[in-house]
């Protein structure tokens, strides 16, 4: 492996084929046979149907089945108790309600599936689905978490403190401040759904989007008392899942359910409407932050609090306070977690997860101190820099996160930056500087993969992990290439698929960490096998030793003696072979529980604010990462740009509203639910240390999908601060909330 | 979406025919709000009359300004040499509107028939005045939902803050409209009755007892054209869209500026916001205000104060109050070069 060489920029592998039509989602695959499934929402948030009228649905041209809760097939399995990563809706006895879909009259939520609708063609389906009428005995919907937020409950896991608990109290700079995240939607532009086909009686082939197909397996098998080896799940490509793609919904299982009954295959493609209701959410989130500083900038305190929404049904945690423990030399620190139980939906990860909503509140508040102090945000965060996690007491296994200031600073042009507020001005719009950091888990998942090497010398890699779109196919090549030489083009991977080697679902930015780590190793076995085979009695290099062999450009020669060498292909001639290797489980050593890793970010954004309008624009963006070595630059920077397209529409725009009078959306659409569009999105540069962690993996590679985002909201509310002297603490920043006041105000109602 | 008859007319009589004689039947142009309703089932038709093939496309010079066909294509007026030359102001409405996709769909006529995109309209398990009187309305499929308004008292942040009822607190979507509205045009429509012209200030209506009346159109009538006076206010002209993201996104409150200026003294201008009402708000006082006065920030001020009286807000759509005259400063600095 070359480990200290920086790695070419690689075109995605599979781009022309994603961009020709030849990528192949979910909802492309066509069965003979097929049928299509449309889902009927309730149109109330909390109640019971006392009445629901099946009939003209039933009786519409093409339909060959209308389910309810009267006359849905049961699922089997769906009481059991929930494995590791597969959870169907996993029954969990401390809620207060259980839910099974069409399992019951019982609303609990907007747009609750209570009935799905079957028909020969989706257009049928659809018309049938409308005529599907229901009656419900309504009640009060409690969906408004700022009302509800006395009725919290403390999630597993608990408080966590260090130090005085009263240290704040004394601390000569104080601040405490209160930021808000609204529900955020994924959005992604592929709709959600499965194809679900009973090929047998205890036989299923699934198409779905999911973000892994081994935990899809694990939660149809559960369902279903099925062996896993009998269902098989392909997701080879994925439309943007940023999330919600980790967990098969019950609307999946339930079609897999109606598909049996039915005895076709079912389509199951849900609208857009329903991704807000039935695919999870970023939830809505308040928080606190007292944070007390010396008078020369140093950190005394900070005690950072969130309130998350939740189902009645299920209990949905994240990480939102977790980096406030460790971010910052801090001697006392302490942070508070709850949730309140709504009349909503379940929420899932959304890219970032709680680390982005917790972001935005401590390092909006870093930037409130900074200001309390006269200092500049960077020199404080560099007063309270931390070479070692002060929350568990142990050494990064790497961090360059002071490089990635300096760097980010001169990019964005920091120095322009002026440290009072609303004090530059540019073709009379406002002009502001912001900065933020952002840190993520760094984790080694395990992993599986197989490798062959072909009597011809081309490569082919497999694993079943999914490539949600960061382009994993693409640095899986740049892994394989890096330990075997083989040319890129030579290189095929295979992905996606329950019939390759087991991989973790895509999430967490982990998977180049592990399923890499797992090409990395088996890869390793096949050079070493090369080794012994051109080392071996009689081999052309019998008698040296395979340590010191090297493998390039086709050959394995002998180190310090290129000219001593024999083509890989000749090797494999010699012996008969392609070479197969396998590895199972690949995992890190023990040795990765003396560290803390995690990768690091810097945002940097300039904005621009109309003075009279409070019309926001990011007008430059430099996102640094420090993610270890990076495998597959080109693909790399694409992610950072996604993930900073994210953080704009989470900062500016992004926000899904609720009637809470109905307990109902009023912006489930594309339209009206406002995710950035290209004119929202300045040149952003991305800049990677590109230093590789030597812990982690035998890459030095850390993942960076979601530190592309967090922190990147608080760097826009800081610059937008430092444009204007307005501090938003609600997102998103909306002209509304930036437009200054008027002194000769019209009369209000 | 339900089974719906749909012809296709090859006159404008044909068309006007075809809809008249028939309750639930609709024109159909562009289609780019029209299907979202019928999709949603907010609009239940019986048939769709399809005026795609006429020939209503052509913009053209007059002996006193222009006419542009009902059926010309939104990019395609944005981007016409005579408009961008005399009427810029309707070029720059138009090219803030919808994406660069709807607007190669859109139609003129049809951009000043669309709906508005108030939430509680299009969604009939929530109360809605728009949608008609409860058992009455043009088509028998109609689905009426429950009365009242779900604005009032709910999520009104997009609404509007002039010429309200207690049945109605909607606004027209529209940033063309708000352009010809500033430039006095005139709509040419045909009908059962004939054809007649409607000046641009009287085709929109308020929404008074009776929301579900956007506009004064009798039942069947088509709109031909819409005919724009010469002017001299080319020079000095600015669309102003203050929205929540920076393209495809409904007006927060829009303001549309055309002036004739000599030195710094305005001449005459004419001044229309959108988003602020159930049609395109023009602002009459203010014109009158600032007609013949210096382009000052102090007089703009005025101007803006002028602009505000009777304005009223609803809770969510209480900043529109400052966000209004605010923009009304910013377009007029922008507009008449003095910022």
């Amino acid at each position: 492996m070359k480990k200290d060489t920086k790695n070419p920029p690689l075109d995605r592998v599979d781009g022309r084929m994603k961009v020709t039509g030849g990528a192949k989602y979910f909802a492309d695959f066509a069965i003979p046979n097929m049928t299509y499934c449309v889902i009927v929402g309730s149109e109330i948030a909390r109640g019971t149907i006392t009445s629901i009228d099946t009939k003209k649905a039933q009786g519409a041209p093409g339909v060959l089945g209308v389910f309810t809760h009267q006359n849905m097939p049961p699922i089997p399995g769906w009481d059991a108790p929930a494995s590791k990563q597969a959870d169907g809706p996993p029954p969990k006895p401390d809620t207060e309600e259980k839910y099974r879909m069409l399992g019951s009259p019982k609303i609990l939520f907007d747009g609750q599936p209570i009935a799905m609708v079957v028909a020969d063609t989706y257009e049928r389906a659809t018309y049938a689905a409308s005529l599907v009428k229901a009656i419900y005995s309504k009640q009060t919907a409690r969906t408004d978490l700022e009302k509800h937020k006395k009725e919290e409950i403390t999630p597993k896991g608990g408080d966590y403190s260090r130090g005085n608990a009263k240290a704040f109290e004394s601390a000569p700079v104080q601040l405490e401040s209160a930021y808000t995240i609204p529900i955020e939607v994924h959005n992604p532009m592929e709709l959600h759904g499965i194809v679900a086909h009973w090929t047998g009686a205890d036989q299923l082939m699934i198409y779905a989007k999911t973000q892994g197909v081994n935990s899809t397996q694990q939660a149809m098998a559960q369902a279903f008392k099925l062996d896993p080896k009998n269902i098989h799940v392909h997701t080879e490509f994925m439309g943007g899942g940023f999330g919600m793609g980790l967990r098969t919904w019950p609307q999946e299982t339930a079609t897999v359910a109606i598909a049996k009954k039915v005895g076709r295959p079912v389509k199951l493609v849900m609208n857009r409407s329903q991704m807000f209701t039935m695919v999870g959410h970023r939830p809505y989130t308040a928080q606190s932050i007292q944070m007390g500083a010396d008078k020369n900038g140093k950190l005394v305190s900070i005690h950072h609090a969130a309130t998350a929404e939740t189902a009645k049904y299920e209990d949905f945690t994240e990480a939102t306070v977790n980096m406030t423990k460790f971010m910052y030399d801090c001697p006392n620190v302490s942070t508070r977690y709850r949730l309140v139980r709504l009349d909503r939906s379940v929420p899932i990860w959304m890219r970032g997860p709680g680390e982005a909503t917790g972001a935005f509140a401590l390092e909006s508040a870093m930037d409130e101190m900074a200001h309390k102090l006269n200092m500049d945000p960077i020199e404080f965060r560099l007063k309270n820099y931390t070479e070692t996690d002060p929350e568990h007491n142990r050494p990064y296994s790497s961090k360059h996160l002071k490089e990635a200031y300096e760097r980010g600073a001169e990019a964005i042009g920091w120095k322009e930056r002026k440290n009072e507020p609303g004090s530059s001005k540019e073709d009379n719009w406002l002009t502001g500087y912001g900065m933020s950091t952002g840190v993520f888990n760094a984790f080694r998942w395990e992993a599986s993969a197989r490798v062959v090497l072909n009597a011809d010398g081309s490569l082919v890699v497999q694993s079943a992990v999914t490539d949600i779109g960061p382009g994993t196919g693409t640095a899986l090549t740049m892994i394989a290439h890096n330990v075997l030489d083989v040319p890129f083009e030579r290189i095929k991977v295979e992905y996606g698929d329950t019939s390759l080697p087991k991989a973790p679902s895509q999430g967490g930015s982990a998977i180049v960490s592990a399923v890499g780590s797992a090409v990395f190793d088996t890869c390793t076995k096949i050079k070493n096998e090369l080794f012994e085979l051109a080392t071996k009695a009689g081999a052309p290099l019998a008698g040296s030793n395979a340590a010191d062999l090297s493998i390039e450009s086709g050959n394995v020669f002998i180190s310090n003696s290129p000219s001593k060498k024999v083509a890989v292909i000749e090797l494999m001639k010699a012996n008969d072979l392609p070479l197969t290797a396998q590895t199972a489980d690949s995992k890190g050593s023990a040795e990765l529980e003396k560290y803390s890793m995690y990768s690091f970010s810097v945002h940097f954004v300039k904005v621009k604010v109309n003075a009279l309008t409070g019309t926001v624009g990011v007008t430059k963006v430099v996102s640094v990462a420090d993610s270890g070595r990076i495998i597959s630059p080109k693909t790399a920077a694409s992610q950072m740009i996604g993930g900073v397209t994210g953080g704009i529409g989470m900062a500016l725009t992004e926000e899904a509203i609720i009637d809470h009078r109905f307990g109902r959306f009023v912006n489930n659409n594309l339209a009206d639910y406002h995710v950035a569009v290209h004119a929202d999105v300045p040149s952003i540069e991305t800049i990677f240390i590109d230093k590789p962690d030597p812990i982690i993996n035998p890459m030095g590679a850390k993942g960076m999908g979601e530190i592309a985002l967090i922190g990147f909201s608080a760097a826009v509310a800081n610059a937008v601060f430092n444009a204007t002297g307005k501090r938003i603490r609600q997102l998103p920043i909306t002209p509304d909330k930036v437009m200054p006041g008027w002194e000769f105000r019209a009369v209000g109602n | 979406m339900n089974p719906f008859q749909f012809t296709r007319a090859n006159t404008p009589q044909a068309a006007v025919s075809a809809v008249s004689k028939e309750s639930g039947a609709y024109f159909l142009a562009g289609g780019t709000n029209l299907i979202d309703l019928v999709k949603r089932e907010v609009i239940i038709p019986e048939r769709l009359v399809d005026i795609n093939r006429l020939p209503l496309a052509t913009i053209e010079e007059t002996t006193s300004g222009i006419r542009i066909g009902a059926m010309a294509k939104n990019s395609v007026v944005a981007d016409h040499a005579l408009i961008k030359k005399h009427f810029p102001l309707l070029s720059m409405a138009l090219n803030a509107g919808a994406s660069a996709q709807l607007r190669n769909m859109a139609t003129v006529g049809g951009n000043m028939m669309q709906r508005t995109r108030c939430p509680y309209f299009y969604d009939h398990s929530m109360p809605c005045n728009k949608r008609g009187p409860v058992q009455s309305g043009p088509s028998k499929g109609q689905p009426n939902g429950p009365a009242g308004c779900g604005a009032i008292g709910g999520v009104n942040r997009m609404h509007a803050i002039f010429g309200t009822s207690e049945k109605c607190i909607a606004v027209h979507p529209s940033d063309m409209c708000i352009a010809l509205a500033a430039l006095d045009a005139t709509v040419n429509v045909t009908g059962p009755r004939g054809n007649r012209s409607i000046p641009f200030a009287q085709f929109h209506r308020l929404p008074g007892d009776a929301p579900q009346k956007d506009n004064t159109l009798s039942p069947g009538e088509l709109i031909l054209s819409v005919d724009i006076p010469r002017n001299e206010f080319a020079k000095y002209t600015h669309y102003l869209k203050v929205r929540d993201r920076t393209s495809y996104a409904f007006a927060l409150v829009s303001v549309g500026v055309a002036a004739d200026m000599k030195g710094k003294t305005i001449q005459d201008i004419r001044l229309a916001m959108g988003g602020v009402a159930h049609k395109p708000w023009r602002l009459a006082d203010s014109e009158r205000f600032l007609k013949g006065k210096e382009a000052t920030l102090e007089n703009f001020k005025q101007a803006a104060t002028l602009a505000m009286q009777g304005a009223k807000g609803y809770g969510e759509n209480d900043f529109k109050l400052t966000l209004a005259p605010n923009s009304i400063i910013e377009a007029l600095q922008i507009a008449t070069q003095t910022v």
